[in-house]
Formats: structure tokens, sequence, C-alpha cells
């Protein structure tokens, strides 16, 4: 059983951690999460997003919300890319395997993955 | 919606826009009847909201024009011949009892009844995307006894934040050792 023992030494590892994780966020990963999303599917993309991240080791420079409606609905599941100093990335008609494609070679490998975005996959 | 799942993380997210600092989910099953839950402590509607959000073409954003959370959820347990209820105190007018409580009845043997699916990733995905809320969430049924408490986990991990991918991971265990322990 997963028990609180278990959870006491996450916390006992992560507190260390916690200050390292100031300078998070370089990189911020944005899912539409509205009604809209939902349906659309964007729940299996977010944590997609999620454990990617965490597998790819990029936890202290990706960080991955969520958030509500952006008014285009029918381009769900939407997830938005945004980087200091570049031009905001937007993701639509997601999947979890395109999420895994994104981690791979935009958030590690920093080539934005045209084909997926709003200006060439819609 | 595909699955009941998926309702009930939209129509939570409801309660963490209203701001409230605890949400409690409770699935209860009891030989046919599927009955479902959602409590929480946020600002609550005013009488005049709480008559209009059953209407698809009420909603409180502003980037779009309807609003289907609701009357999703109300078509999903209607269908099944079930109903759905909705009761909610104003903080203008219960300053020290405000909240919603959402509650829907399915029948579980109609041909229309939705899947509850994976309950376990809208628990998840609620915490990652809300980390600063508590949850309680409770599935019970034929030999099913499935309880998580963020206050628990959030007085274990001082200070630590639930959205800590470590922590999400535990609690996804959890939950699916207390579902595979039946």
């Amino acid at each position: 059983m997963k028990s609180l023992a278990e959870l006491q030494a996450i916390k006992d590892r992560m507190k260390n951690k916690v200050v390292l994780r100031e300078g998070l966020g370089e990189i911020r990963v944005v899912v539409g999460m509205a009604t809209c999303g939902i349906a659309a599917g964007a729940r299996p993309v977010l944590n997609t997003f999620v454990e990617e991240v965490n597998n790819a080791d990029l936890a202290d420079k990706v960080s991955v919300t969520q958030t509500g409606c952006a008014g285009l609905c029918q381009l769900e599941p939407i997830v938005e890319v945004y980087e200091a100093g570049k031009e905001k990335v937007t993701y639509i008609k997601m999947t979890a395997d395109k999420a895994k494609e994104v981690v791979e070679k935009h958030l590690k490998g920093g080539k934005v993955v045209t084909e997926y975005t709003v200006a060439s996959a819609n | 919606m595909k699955e009941l799942s998926l309702n009930i993380l939209d129509i939570t997210e409801n309660s963490t826009k209203a701001g409230a600092t605890l949400v409690e989910i409770s699935i209860e099953e009891k030989n046919n009847i599927l009955t479902l839950i959602i409590k929480d402590n946020g600002s609550g509607m005013t009488p005049e909201t709480l008559s209009a959000v059953r209407n698809p073409f009420f909603t409180t954003r502003t980037t779009r024009k309807v609003g289907m959370g609701i009357p999703l959820l109300q078509f999903a347990a209607e269908q099944t011949g079930g109903s759905l209820d909705i009761e909610s105190k104003h903080i203008s007018l219960y300053p020290d009892s405000h909240g919603t409580t959402v509650t829907a009845v399915f029948y579980k043997d109609h041909i229309d009844f939705t899947p509850l699916g994976d309950v376990i990733s809208t628990v998840t995905t609620l915490i990652q995307g809300h980390p600063e809320v508590d949850f309680l969430f409770k599935h019970s049924g034929e030999g099913l006894e499935v309880l998580l408490d963020t206050r628990e986990i959030r007085e274990v991990l001082e200070g630590v934040p639930l959205d800590t991918f470590e922590v999400l991971l535990w609690i996804k265990d959890n939950l699916a050792e207390q579902y595979n322990s039946i």
C-alpha cells in the first residue's frame, strides 16, 4: 500500500529541492481545461505533458499548468507554450501522442512542431 | 462527455473558480443507483445565477457565449432516468456558510448510462491544476470504500506542494491500490 510513510519520504527528498524550484518556469505549457477542452480530450493531453516533462528531466525548466477556454472550442485540445523572449506557440487538436512529440522535439529539442500549430494544422 | 469522470472534472472546475478552499467529491453506488455529489465552500451563486445555470446559453466566462458544463451533466443524468439538483448559498447572503452542492443521480442499468471512466485521472488532474485547494474524494459501493483527503496529505508534506510530480504519482498509486484491493 502507498503508505503515509512513503509520502513522508517524498517530502524529505523534496524539501531540499524546493529552493531549486524557484528558478522554475522558463517555459510554460498551458493546457485548456474548460468544458470544450475536457470534452475534446484535454485530460490525457495534460497528464502526458506532466509525465513526459518529468520523465525527460525538464521539471526545473518547464511548468505545466491548466487554463480555461480561449474561445476556439472547435480547435481543442489547445496547448500554448510560452517562452521568455519568444513568440507564443499554439498547438491545436492535440492528443497524448502529439504531446509526447512536442515534449521531445520542442521542449527538449527546441524545435517547434510546426504541423501541429494553429497556423498550419487548421 | 465520454466518461462521467470528465463531467466531474469539468463541474469541479466551477468550484475552484468560485474560490473554494475545499471541494468534496462523493460517488455512492447502491444497487442500481449512482449518486454523485460535488460540494464546495466557494462563493456560491445568487438566486438569479442559480436559476440560469441550467441554461446552456448562460456562462460566467467572457470568451464565448455558451456554458455547457451543468447542462451536459444534467443531460447525462436525465438520459438514464435520473436527475440533477443544485443548491447554492451566495456569500453575500450567507457569509459563514456559502458554497454550492451539485447532486446528480444516475440509473446504472439504463442503456444511456455513461460509464464513470478514469476517476483516478480526474482526481490527479484536479490536484495538479489546483494544488492550493483541498479535495476530499470518496467512492463507495458494494465492497468498495475509496477515500482520499488532501488535507491529510498536505499535513505530511509540510509545505512541499501537492502538484510535485512524485506526490501526484503517490496519489495516483494510492488510489489505484485502493480500487484494486476489493
